[in-house]
């Protein structure tokens, strides 16, 4: 599946697109499918979102979207290193999720 | 220490009202990413995986106890309770919003501080010797050359479009404790005779082709410092290619032209600047050189000998092998001032994060420099902090208070020691994570006490190829890669950023996270069933050669 990413403008946070507006939680990323590029540009254009960008992600067997690329899932969960800073879908997927 | 003067705040406080009305723009949504990118660039404000990051400049590292306080305060009000300090002696804040950043800078021109230049094809942070003013073997204070080379590149109208960016650093001993020969332009100050002048170094660097740069002027009198380094950036910024990014640095230049003919044409340059008259004038230099003025030292104890005293002060407090007894032979360094040493304060617990202080770490650094350090405080290029003059008879309250926050670690130069980048934890360029290896690895080290066995052995770590953990200057160097999305690491030997300046080689193929924490055992091994006596692991590396390593690794 295709899902979109980003960084919001004002805080920087990491977003996740699901499907009217963005989200903290990766668990809400819809696949975009063919209309990843339409809803960028529209993003783009809205600049609530910092860069939005296209990437490959999957539904693990617990049910979690799971970004393709480590770079993501570190994104996703917070520094595997600071855990106590964590988002709270941490909690959810463990970090081994993010190996 | 260097007070701003009108011009100064003047500046910065100019800078800071134009940003708040660029990042207004910005977040009314006039400004594109793309237009506002570069301006937060100029200010420091990078965005990084997770948040916005502003990276702060420590001019040369050097700071006073109300600057670090102020810094507390920030991670307490716009953070996370902490910052992190970098391999150029900066401090970085990982969880910034762009909404608050002007004012986060406003807070730092209250103390004389700025992000600017911290980011961008500019001149960057002047970086120098965390001992400077207080080192035993130096032959002069350097923080008044790197003053004046701040100021001179601080807004330098030519200067702030480089092929790409660029880091001086300014020494003035033999030992080098900054990596000056890594540096694009390195400077070591040095007397001939009576006169004070500088050999200029050129072409050094690190990153993705690592370069140590070579001598290209023994010699420069200091009333015409800042014209040769004029004419060295002016060869660079009218020749260095602005192309290709990785072939932009001025190592390339250097490389490609040969350091004879580089040199050559900034003699010709610097033969035309000096005929232009570009130098300050001295009367700034001594103007400068009055803020750097020694500290009154308390001159009671210089009647007995330097290790007499120690001694007496060891014994009254546990003997040499007491915990503090350790933390004075690793983390204590000569002054030059009787009764005095400098004191590394270390931020590598076992198992904690390189270079990260809390807000109350900070306060507390902040108030033993204030009450025994003459108000003066340092950070290091191996992301310590330091106490630069500290009574010999101040030492064990000083230890005690810093023990107590869990900042008296004994690993000064040890391989608990390590530089490690933030790695793909937080930065967005990394391709593997720094840290975690860097927590294992001191763990097991302090866990086994093989620490002290294995004494100075500088391990660093970098997540990617522009190499800000040092890895290609570490006695072991780590390097993360992306072997098809899986974290691997490359593990080298032999390098050194000091006087003894060489670059690590890598040993062979990669390693995952297991593997090269058991593979810089095994190196270790190695060393310590090599070693002849007194041989540090470098010595030992360089006696042997990659070959008895490379077959405990891979044989």
């Amino acid at each position: 599946m295709k899902i979109l990413t980003g960084n919001d403008l004002r805080s920087g946070a990491v977003t996740w697109w699901n499907g009217s507006g963005w989200s903290l939680f990766v668990d809400d990323a819809v696949d975009v499918g063919k209309d990843a590029e339409e809803i960028l540009a529209r993003e783009e254009a809205a600049r609530r979102v910092n860069v939005p960008y296209v990437i490959e992600a999957s539904i693990d067997a617990a049910g979690h979207v799971r970004p393709a690329h480590i770079k993501d899932r570190v994104r996703a969960l917070g520094p595997t290193v600071r855990r106590d800073l964590a988002v709270p879908t941490a909690q959810k997927t463990g970090w081994d999720w993010v190996i | 220490m260097y007070r701003y003067d009108q011009y100064d705040q003047a500046m910065v406080d100019a800078r800071v009202a134009e940003f708040r009305d660029q990042a207004r723009r910005r977040l009314e949504g006039k400004l594109t990413e793309d237009q506002f990118k570069p301006l937060r660039l100029m200010n420091g404000l990078y965005l990084q995986l997770h948040a916005y990051m502003l990276r702060v400049a420590i001019p040369y590292g050097t700071l006073d106890s109300r600057q670090l306080e102020k810094l507390a305060d920030i991670a307490d009000k716009y953070d996370r309770g902490y910052g992190h300090f970098t391999t150029r002696q900066n401090i970085q804040y990982n969880w910034i919003k762009l909404e608050d950043a002007a004012d986060i800078l406003a807070e730092l021109a209250s103390v004389e501080m700025h992000a600017i230049q911290t980011s961008g094809n500019c001149i960057r942070n002047i970086s120098s010797d965390h001992f400077a003013g207080a080192a035993a073997d130096e032959v002069v204070d350097p923080r008044p050359y790197a003053e004046l080379m701040r100021q001179w590149s601080s807004f330098h109208p030519e200067f702030s479009y480089l092929p790409r960016k660029f880091k001086i650093a300014v020494i003035a001993s033999e030992k080098d404790r900054a990596a000056m020969r890594l540096h694009d332009i390195g400077i070591r100050i040095v007397k001939r005779g009576a006169e004070v002048g500088a050999e200029v170094y050129a072409g050094g660097g690190m990153g993705r082709t690592p370069m140590v740069a070579p001598l290209i002027r023994d010699f420069v009198a200091l009333d015409q410092l800042i014209t040769y380094a004029e004419a060295a950036l002016r060869v660079y910024n009218r020749y260095g290619r602005r192309d290709n990014k990785y072939k932009a640095r001025i190592k390339i230049l250097v490389h490609e032209l040969g350091a004879a003919e580089y040199t050559r044409q900034v003699e010709e340059e610097f033969a035309h600047l000096l005929s232009v008259g570009v130098e300050p004038p001295l009367a700034e230099l001594e103007r400068i050189k009055a803020h750097f003025a020694p500290p009154p030292f308390v001159s009671s104890e210089v009647e007995t000998p330097f290790e007499q005293h120690l001694s007496t002060i060891l014994e009254a407090n546990g003997g040499q092998g007491s915990a503090f007894g350790r933390w004075v032979r690793r983390n204590t360094h000569p002054h030059k001032a009787p009764g005095y040493v400098s004191a590394v304060i270390s931020l590598k617990p076992a198992g904690g994060i390189p270079g990260d202080a809390t807000s109350e770490q900070m306060r507390l650094v902040a108030k033993l420099a204030r009450d025994h350090s003459f108000d003066e405080l340092r950070v290091m290029h191996t992301q310590n902090l330091l106490l630069p003059h500290v009574r010999i008879a101040d030492l064990p309250a000083v230890w005690q208070a810093l023990d107590e926050a869990g900042l008296g670690s004994p690993n000064m130069d040890t391989i608990e020691d390590i530089i490690a980048c933030p790695g793909l934890d937080y930065c967005s360029l990394a391709n593997a994570r720094s840290i975690p290896l860097a927590q294992r690895i001191s763990e097991r080290f302090a866990e086994t006490g093989r620490t002290e066995v294995v004494g100075e052995l500088k391990l660093k770590i970098s997540g990617c190829i522009n190499a800000c953990g040092h890895h290609h200057a570490g006695h072991i160097g780590i390097l993360g890669v992306d072997k098809k999305g899986v974290e691997n690491y490359q593990l080298s030997l032999g390098g050194s950023e000091a006087e003894d300046v060489s670059l690590a080689k890598i040993t062979g193929p990669g390693f995952d996270e297991d593997g090269v924490i058991a593979a810089v055992e095994k190196v270790t091994d190695v060393y310590l069933a090599k070693r002849s006596d007194g041989e540090r692991f470098l010595d030992t590396y360089r006696r042997i050669g990659m070959e008895p390593f490379k077959e405990a690794l891979y044989g």
